[in-house]
C-alpha cells in the first residue's frame, strides 16, 4: 500500500465557503481502507463539517492512535498536520498539543479498540480534564487492522466471525464520557449524515471536551465461512498478491430516520442495530438525566442517538492550569527566562 | 580509651523515626556549619516508607571540600530504639554516641571502644512542653543545641537560621530559641564540651551554594526555557516537578494578569507523561517529563515514536536502585542501558550525566537546546545520591547573551519565501532535517507524523529502501550529535600515565577525592568524566592512548563499560569494570581501595600504604 494523492482538479463551479475553499480542499488522500467501511462515510462528514463551518483547514490538528479508524485523518483535511500516535495513546499526545498551542482546533480520531481497550485510562483522563477537542470513536465493535478480534465494546452474547460468543459485559463510551465531565455528548451512526454532520459541527465549536461515539460498520469481518464473499474464499479464488487489498466491495451503509423514532439497521453481517433518535423534547442539558437515558434504551436493546448532553459553558484545560492568552509555543524568550540577575539573587537565597 | 581528635573533619549520622519531624533541625545544624565556613555534604538516607519507619540523615564535615560519602561515622545521635544496634555498630573506634537517657541504657548496650554521651532528652522536654506536638519538634531543637556545645557550633549562626527559616512567622521564632539554648546549657553544665571532633570557623565555602540536584535541574528548565511539563509521582523525582512549579510561580507568572506562562499536569501514568511531552513538543514548545527507572520502562513505546518521528523530548531519569521496584530510595546509576537503548527496533538515544546540581542546572537548560536541534529524546541521567540530597557547588551563572537553540524550524515567511520542505529531507547532510509547526501556513509545510515508515516527504510507505535511507540518516544526525553533547572533561596526572579512570555523573566528588589520595600515594593515574553520550571523538581517543582503562560505576553490570564497546569500538580487554551498587552512594575509600588493589595486579609501584588502601566500607 502507498500514499495516493487525489487529483486536485477543481470544477469551476464547485460551491465555495466564506474562505474561498471548495469540499475538494478538505479533502485528503485516497482513503486504503475496505470499500464500504463506515470509517470512509465519517470520513466524508468531518470534511462537510469543516467546510460548512468555514473552518482554516491549517488550523485543524488532527490525532489519531492505531487502527483502521485512526488511519483515517490521512483522508481528510490534506492541509492540516496530521499524527499517528502510537496505540491508543492519542488523547495524552492531544492533551500535550494543545497545552503547548491553544490557539488550534484539535480534533482526535479513535477506534473502540483504541479508546475502550488499550487506551481507556487515556481516553477517562482526557475528558475528565476538561481539553478542547473534538473526540470522535469510530466504533465498529471489532478490532479491524488485526483482523476481527472483540473489542470492550462489543455487546455481551454477540457472536464474531469465527463464531466465538463475547462474553464480556460492552463498554457504553458515550456513557463514561458523560460520568467523566465530557461537556459535549453525542452518538451517531456513520450512516447518518443528516445527524453526523450538525453533530461534529457542534462538537467543533465547542470550547471544552466533546465526545462523539459513531457507530461505524466493519465489512470486512462481517463475511462468514462458507460465502463466496468471505476473505479466505475470495482469496482462494483470485489472484491479487496483496490479501488487505482484496476484500470485497460494498456498500456503505446510510440511513435517515426522523426524530424521536427508533431506526433497524442492518449490518453486513446480518446483525441489525436499533437506532433512537432522542426527540425534541430531549433535555440535553442535565448530565444525569443524559445518563439515564442512555442506559434506559441499552435495557430494551436500543442505542440512543443525537447530542445527549451539552455544557454550554465548559471550563477547559487551560483554565484549570491558568495559563496566559498567548499560546505558550509562541512566548518569547525575554517572557521564559528570568536572566542572569535573578539567578545571582536566588544563589543569595541558597547559602 | 582512643579518642577521635579532629577539627573540622568528621562524619555525623543522625538515626530517627520517620515523620517525628527531624529533617528541618537536620538541616538546620549541617548548614549552621556551613555558614561557619566549613563544607558540608549531608545525606538522607531514608527507607520507603512514609512514617514510623527509621531514617538516616548523614553530615559529611570537611574542610579540603571533599563531598562525597566517606563511609563510616565517627559520632552517632541515636534517637531511633529500634536502629539501636546496627546504629552503635557503625560508630569508628574511638567515636562518640549521643542518646536519649530519659531512660538509661545498661552498660552491656555499649560498646567498650566509643565514648558514651547520654542526655534526658524526653525528660527535659517533657518536663518544658505539655502539648505532645510540641514535645516532639522541640525535642529535636533541643539535641542541635546540646550538638552546639559539644561541636562548638557558632550559636548566632544557628540563631540566624532559625530567624530565617520563621520569617514571618515570628511567633514560633522565640520558642525555638528558648529550645535551642535548653539543650546547650545543658550540654554545658553536664557533658564533656567540647569533644574531640569539633568545628572551627574557617573560610572554604565562599560563594558556594547548597542546593539539590532535582530543584537546580528544575531551575534548568526554566532558563531553558520549557513551558510544558508533565509528570507522574515516582521517588526520587518527585521533588523535581515540584521544583519546576515552585521556580515557574516565582518566575514565569504574567505580572499583569497573574497568569502562568507555563503548563504542569500530574498525568495519570508515564504512558501519559510522556505522550503529552510529545504533544507539546510537536507543537513547538519545550516540554519534559521527570520520572525514575520504572517510569523509563514504562515511556519506551513512546520514546521510539518520539526517536523515530524526530520529536524532541527531553526526559530527566533520576535513578534509583532496580530491577523492578528494586530499592526506590536507594540510588544507582543502572539505567544507562535502557535509556540509550530504549524502545524496540534499533534506536539511540543521547545522554547526559549532570554530576552535580550545578551541572543538573546547565545539562537541563542544554537538553532542550540539544533536543530541538537534534529533533529526538535527550535523557538527562541524575540519580537520587545527586537529586534528593543538597550539596555544595560553585553558584549558578546564566549568560545572558545566550540565545536559545530552536534547531531547524520553517518559520511562515520560509515558507512563503518558497523554501523547499520535506519534512524528512537532508538538506544539508548533517542528518537533521527541517520541520514546521503545526498551523503556520495555510497552504505549505503541513506534514503527517507518523510512527511508521514514510519516505522524505513524510508520506507513509512500506519500501524498503526508503526505510533504509530513513534509519541511515537517523545515523547520520546521531554522529552530528557527537559534536553538539557537553564534552568530557580530562584531568591529567603529574606524570604520564599508561592508566587511565574513567566516571560520570553523581560518582564525581568521591572520585575527585580517591584521585587526590592516590595522588598522595604517588599513584599516577589519568581521569576522564564523560557528561555525554554518544561519544564525543576524544573519549575513544583517550582510552586508545591507554594501556588501560578502569570505569568506575555505580551498577552491577558496567553499563556504560558496555556502551563503549559497543558504541566505541574499544577493545573490552582494555577496560576493567569498577563496580559499586548497594544502593548506597560510591565513597573514595571504595573506590582507592578497588584501584589500588587491581593496580597490585598490574604491578603497579610504588603505592605507599596509607589508609588509602583496604577499601571496603
Ligand atoms: C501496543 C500495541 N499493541 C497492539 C497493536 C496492534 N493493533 C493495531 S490496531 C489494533 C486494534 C484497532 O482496533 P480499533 O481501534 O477498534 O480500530 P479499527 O481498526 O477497528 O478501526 C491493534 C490491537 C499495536 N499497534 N500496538
Ligand atoms: S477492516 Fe473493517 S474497520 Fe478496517 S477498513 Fe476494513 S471495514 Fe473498515
Amino acid at each position: 500500500m502507498t500514499y495516493l494523492t487525489k487529483p486536485k482538479l477543481h470544477h469551476p463551479e464547485l460551491p465555495k465557503n466564506k474562505l474561498g475553499f471548495t469540499r475538494r480542499d478538505y479533502e485528503g488522500t485516497v482513503s486504503t481502507l475496505c470499500a464500504g467501511c463506515g470509517h470512509d462515510s465519517i470520513t466524508g462528514a468531518i470534511i462537510q463539517a469543516c467546510f460548512e463551518l468555514d473552518i482554516a483547514p491549517h488550523r485543524v490538528a488532527k490525532l489519531s492512535g492505531i487502527g483502521c479508524s485512526s488511519k483515517t485523518p490521512t483522508y481528510f483535511l490534506g492541509q492540516s498536520h496530521g499524527f499517528n500516535t502510537v496505540h491508543g495513546r492519542m488523547p495524552s499526545v492531544l492533551t500535550g498539543a494543545n497545552a503547548a498551542n491553544r490557539d488550534l482546533i484539535y480534533l482526535g480520531v479513535s477506534g473502540d479498540g483504541d479508546s475502550a481497550s488499550i487506551g481507556l485510562g487515556q481516553f477517562a483522563h482526557v475528558m475528565r480534564r476538561g481539553v478542547n477537542m473534538t473526540y470522535i470513536v469510530e466504533n465498529n465493535g471489532v478490532y479491524g487492522l488485526t483482523k476481527g478480534q472483540f473489542s470492550a465494546t462489543a455487546d455481551r452474547g454477540s457472536k464474531s466471525k469465527r463464531g466465538a460468543l463475547n462474553a464480556d459485559e460492552s463498554i457504553d463510551l458515550a456513557l463514561l464520557a458523560l460520568q467523566l465531565g465530557a461537556t459535549y455528548v453525542a452518538r451517531s451512526f456513520s450512516g447518518d449524515k443528516a445527524q453526523l454532520v450538525p453533530l461534529i459541527k457542534g462538537a467543533l465549536t465547542h470550547p471544552g471536551a466533546a465526545f462523539i461515539d459513531v457507530l461505524s460498520p466493519c465489512v470486512a469481518f462481517n463475511n462468514h465461512e462458507g460465502s463466496t464473499k468471505s476473505y479466505d474464499y475470495v482469496r482462494e479464488h483470485n489472484e491479487a498478491v496483496n490479501a488487505l487489498d482484496v476484500i470485497t466491495m460494498h456498500r456503505e451503509i446510510t440511513t435517515q430516520y426522523d426524530a424521536g423514532t427508533v431506526q433497524e439497521v442492518k449490518q453486513h453481517d446480518g446483525s441489525v442495530l436499533r437506532l433512537r433518535k432522542i426527540d425534541a423534547g430531549y433535555d440535553a442539558s442535565n448530565r444525569i438525566t443524559a445518563m439515564n437515558f442512555v442506559q434506559e434504551r441499552y435495557a430494551r436493546g436500543e442505542i440512543a442517538t443525537g447530542l445527549l448532553y451539552l455544557n454550554a459553558h465548559p471550563r477547559d484545560l487551560h483554565d484549570s492550569l491558568n495559563t496566559v492568552a498567548t499560546p505558550l509555543n509562541q512566548l518569547n524568550e525575554r517572557e521564559l527566562c528570568p536572566g542572569n540577575a535573578a539567578l545571582e539573587k536566588f544563589n543569595t537565597l541558597l547559602r | 580509651m582512643k579518642k577521635i581528635e579532629s577539627v573540622n573533619d568528621f562524619v555525623i549520622k543522625f538515626a530517627n523515626v520517620n515523620g517525628s519531624g527531624s529533617a528541618s533541625a537536620n538541616t538546620l545544624f549541617a548548614k549552621s556549619i556551613m555558614r561557619m565556613g566549613v563544607p558540608i555534604s549531608p545525606r538522607n538516607i531514608f527507607p520507603s516508607n512514609i512514617q514510623g519507619l527509621p531514617t538516616w540523615y548523614e553530615v559529611r564535615v570537611c574542610e579540603e571540600g571533599w563531598l562525597g560519602r566517606r563511609g563510616g561515622c565517627d559520632l552517632m545521635v541515636a534517637m531511633n530504639p529500634q536502629t539501636w544496634e546496627p546504629d552503635v555498630a557503625e560508630i569508628e573506634p574511638g567515636g562518640y554516641l549521643f542518646y536519649d537517657s530519659t531512660r538509661p541504657m545498661p552498660q552491656s548496650k555499649f560498646r567498650d571502644d566509643i565514648h558514651v554521651l547520654g542526655m534526658p532528652l524526653t525528660e527535659i522536654t517533657n518536663n518544658a512542653y505539655s502539648d505532645p506536638r510540641q514535645r516532639q519538634l522541640f525535642k529535636n531543637i533541643i539535641y542541635v543545641g546540646a550538638l552546639s556545645a559539644l561541636l562548638e557550633i557558632d550559636v548566632p549562626e544557628i540563631e540566624k537560621l532559625i530567624a530565617e527559616q520563621y520569617k514571618g512567622k515570628e511567633k514560633l521564632l522565640e520558642p525555638n530559641i528558648k529550645a535551642l539554648h535548653m539543650g546547650r546549657d545543658y550540654a554545658l553544665a553536664n557533658l564533656p564540651c567540647p569533644l574531640g571532633i569539633r568545628v572551627r570557623r574557617a573560610d572554604r565555602v565562599g560563594k558556594k551554594v547548597f542546593l539539590e540536584g532535582n530543584s537546580a535541574a528544575a531551575l534548568g528548565c526554566v532558563y531553558g526555557g520549557a513551558t510544558f511539563a508533565a509528570w507522574y509521582p515516582i521517588t526520587p523525582s518527585s521533588s523535581m516537578a515540584e521544583a519546576f512549579a515552585k521556580h515557574c510561580r516565582k518566575f514565569r507568572t504574567d505580572p499583569e494578569t497573574s497568569k502562568n506562562r507555563f503548563a504542569i499536569v500530574q498525568a495519570e501514568d508515564e504512558l501519559s507523561s510522556i505522550g503529552m511531552v510529545i504533544g507539546a513538543a510537536w507543537n513547538g514548545s519545550r516540554a519534559f517529563t521527570c520520572t525514575s527507572g520504572p517510569g523509563i520502562s514504562l515511556m519506551s513505546e513512546f520514546i521510539g515514536l518520539a526517536y523515530f518521528a524526530e520529536i524532541p523530548a527531553v526526559v530527566f531519569n533520576v535513578q534509583r536502585a532496580g530491577p523492578s521496584t528494586g530499592m526506590p530510595t536507594r540510588t544507582q546509576q543502572a539505567d544507562v542501558l535502557s535509556c540509550a537503548y530504549a524502545s524496540h527496533g534499533d534506536t539511540k538515544h543521547v545522554l547526559l550525566f549532570p554530576e552535580d546540581p550545578k551541572e543538573c542546572f546547565e545539562h537541563a537548560a542544554v537538553s532542550f537546546d540539544l533536543a530541538d536541534r537534534l529533533q529526538t529524546p535527550v535523557f538527562v541521567l541524575l540519580d537520587l545520591d545527586i537529586g534528593m540530597n543538597e550539596r555544595l557547588c560553585e553558584p549558578l551563572k546564566w549568560d545572558d547573551s545566550r540565545h536559545y537553540d530552536r534547531g531547524k524550524v520553517r518559520s511562515y515567511q520560509d515558507l512563503e519565501a518558497g523554501a523547499r520542505f520535506g519534512r524528512y529531507l537532508d538538506v544539508d547532510g548533517d542528518g537533521i532535517t527541517y520541520r514546521t509547526y503545526p498551523g503556520t501556513h495555510p497552504k505549505r509545510g503541513s506534514f503527517f507524523t507518523r510512527g511508521t515508515s514514510r519516505d522524505r516527504y513524510a508520506r507513509y510507505t512500506e519500501d524498503g529502501k526508503a526505510y533504509v535511507d530513513n534509519m541511515q540518516r537517523l545515523l547520520r544526525k546521531f554522529e552530528t550529535a557527537k559534536d553538539l553533547v557537553p564534552k568530557p572533561e580530562r584531568f591529567d596526572a603529574r606524570k604520564p600515565s599508561r592508566f587511565g579512570v574513567i566516571y560520570y555523573g553523581s560518582t564525581s566528588p568521591a572520585m575527585r577525592e580517591a584521585l587526590a589520595d592516590l595522588e598522595a600515594a604517588s599513584v599516577e593515574i589519568d581521569a576522564l568524566r564523560i557528561r555525554s553520550f554518544p561519544f564525543h571523538e576524544e573519549v575513544i581517543e583517550w582510552v586508545n592512548r591507554h594501556e588501560h582503562v578502569f570505569l568506575v560505576e555505580q551498577n552491577r553490570d558496567g553499563q556504560l563499560r558496555t556502551l563503549l564497546i559497543a558504541e566505541g569500538n574499544v577493545d573490552p580487554n582494555k577496560v576493567t569494570p569498577v563496580l559499586h551498587y548497594d544502593g548506597t552512594p560510591i565513597t573514595a575509600r571504595f573506590i582507592r581501595g578497588e584501584i589500588a588493589q587491581r593496580l597490585g595486579a598490574f604491578n603497579v609501584t610504588p603505592i605507599k600504604k596509607t589508609a588509602a588502601t583496604g577499601g571496603g566500607e
